[in-house]
């Protein structure tokens, strides 16, 4: 299987490298599109700001390109977020593949602080990429901005209010945590993705 | 809903390797970080820290290194630190795989390099660890491990490493370090009731009763331990199921 990484100027790709070879997954770090294209798989990680990271794949008409991407496609973190409609770090159009927008943490009470950082737990998953996860589990969160939940929620997590670990329309899924910091629980995760069928 | 509290083991290694003993149940090689930090992974640790204890710069290659293979082995968050003293030190460990860095004389020295880091890299890579002490004159900071106290007031370094930008802060008691009576709960209360990153609490870890105090009366986001862990006086799964009967969020 060839599964492809979207390289960009994100931060924290090394880290998905390393988890799908844990899983016996060599992927290829690229931005040539014949090599997106063609794979079996794509991954869309990263952390990073919404603005310059959106800027980069502009110029590099990148963001054309995975919106025309058929295969499965797993944005992760600020993957998620860029293949939202609209940011509201640095006031920032995405890429629009989930009709949906981003928006920042508000707290309300001195306890809930952002960055929402650490394990947290996801309910509501009603997807093929929770296959084998009991509801309840933890999952590994790094973000100050989020995604309300709306009809791509695929599954939900609660920190200030309810809103969207994940999202899935069509060949595209999305997580706001990282599974490649997960524990088990994240392995399986990135292995359904590997395994869903098309 | 709130975040699951963390359990963090520290450790830490000289030459690429763990330095206090260990006598960890059915680990080949108990000297290896790696492997111990597999084995703590595996109990249900929710986080590691990694301290590079070397001095020379043979010994920053060789942490590089173990950076680099804790990375591609380890499926959960680790923090990284020692000897961090100017930004190129956190890209070269970041690039290595960390997760985060911690600095902590670099920063008294230097205060700007907290705000360089979060600006370069994010907030949520910083972390930076306060040595302290309480004395006559309050609590005050050390630097070098300890060994040169400065006239730094904890909760006054603390607010400014929030406000400069750190993603969390790691504060060590040394009153409280290997003495095992505790943490530090009501500095760490103080600390949590008015900041608004997370703190995680260290030094005095010697019962599971400690780890229920500073969750519930320091307010500590994350508890970070070492010889209890490392000894096998505490083991992670009996921790974690005991605190969750005592109701604190853990990650199970």
């Amino acid at each position: 299987m060839k599964v492809a990484i979207v390289k960009y100027n994100a931060g924290n790709i090394r880290s998905v490298v390393n988890a799908l070879n844990r899983l016996g997954v060599c992927p290829s770090v690229t931005d040539r599109p014949e090599e997106l294209l063609s794979a079996d798989r794509v991954l869309f990680p990263g952390q990073g700001e919404a603005f310059t990271t959106m800027q980069y794949l502009k110029e590099h008409r990148l963001d054309s390109l995975i919106c025309s991407l058929r295969q499965p496609v797993l944005g992760i973190c600020i993957g998620q977020q860029l293949m939202c409609r609209h940011s509201e770090e640095g006031d920032t159009e995405c890429l629009g593949i989930f009709d949906t927008d981003v928006i920042r943490f508000r707290p309300t009470r001195h306890e809930e602080k952002v960055p929402h950082m650490g394990w947290n737990r996801l309910r509501n998953m009603e997807n093929d990429l929770f296959h084998g996860c009991e509801e309840g589990v933890f999952a590994y969160f790094v973000h100050s901005y989020y995604v309300p939940v709306n009809p791509c929620t695929a599954a939900v997590c609660d920190y200030i209010e309810p809103f969207s670990a994940a999202l899935h329309k069509d060949n595209f899924y999305a997580t706001q945590f990282h599974p490649e910091k997960s524990g088990d629980t994240g392995e399986r995760i990135l292995q359904n993705f590997l395994d869903l069928k098309v | 809903m709130t975040l699951a509290k963390r359990i963090i083991p520290c450790l830490d290694v000289k030459d690429g390797q763990t330095v206090k003993g260990t006598n960890f149940v059915n680990l080949r090689q108990a000297g290896d970080p790696v492997e111990l930090g597999k084995a703590y992974s595996r109990q249900g640790a929710d986080e590691l820290i990694y301290l590079d204890i070397t001095a020379s710069h043979e010994g920053r290659k060789t942490f590089t290194r173990m950076v680099q293979r804790v990375a591609a082995e380890i499926n959960i968050p680790f923090t990284v630190g020692g000897g961090v003293n100017e930004l190129a030190d956190v890209d070269r460990l970041l690039s290595a795989g960390a997760d985060k860095v911690s600095i902590n004389s670099a920063a008294l020295r230097n205060p700007g390099l907290i705000d360089e880091i979060a600006r370069h890299f994010g907030s949520q890579v910083c972390v930076v660890a306060i040595d302290a002490r309480e004395t006559e004159r309050g609590w005050l900071c050390y630097l070098n491990g300890g060994r040169v106290v400065t006239d730094r007031s904890l909760f006054d370094w603390a607010r400014e490493v929030s406000e400069r930008g750190a993603g969390e802060i790691l504060f060590t008691s040394m009153n409280h370090d290997g003495v095992k009576t505790g943490y530090a709960n009501d500095a760490l209360r103080h600390l949590t009731d008015t900041l608004t990153i997370p703190v995680i609490a260290s030094g005095g870890a010697g019962s599971k009763e400690h780890f229920r105090d500073t969750f519930l009366y320091g307010k500590s986001d994350a508890a970070l331990a070492a010889s209890v862990f490392h000894f096998g006086e505490i083991s992670i799964p009996e921790l974690k199921s005991y605190l969750r009967q005592e109701g604190i969020r853990v990650r199970i």
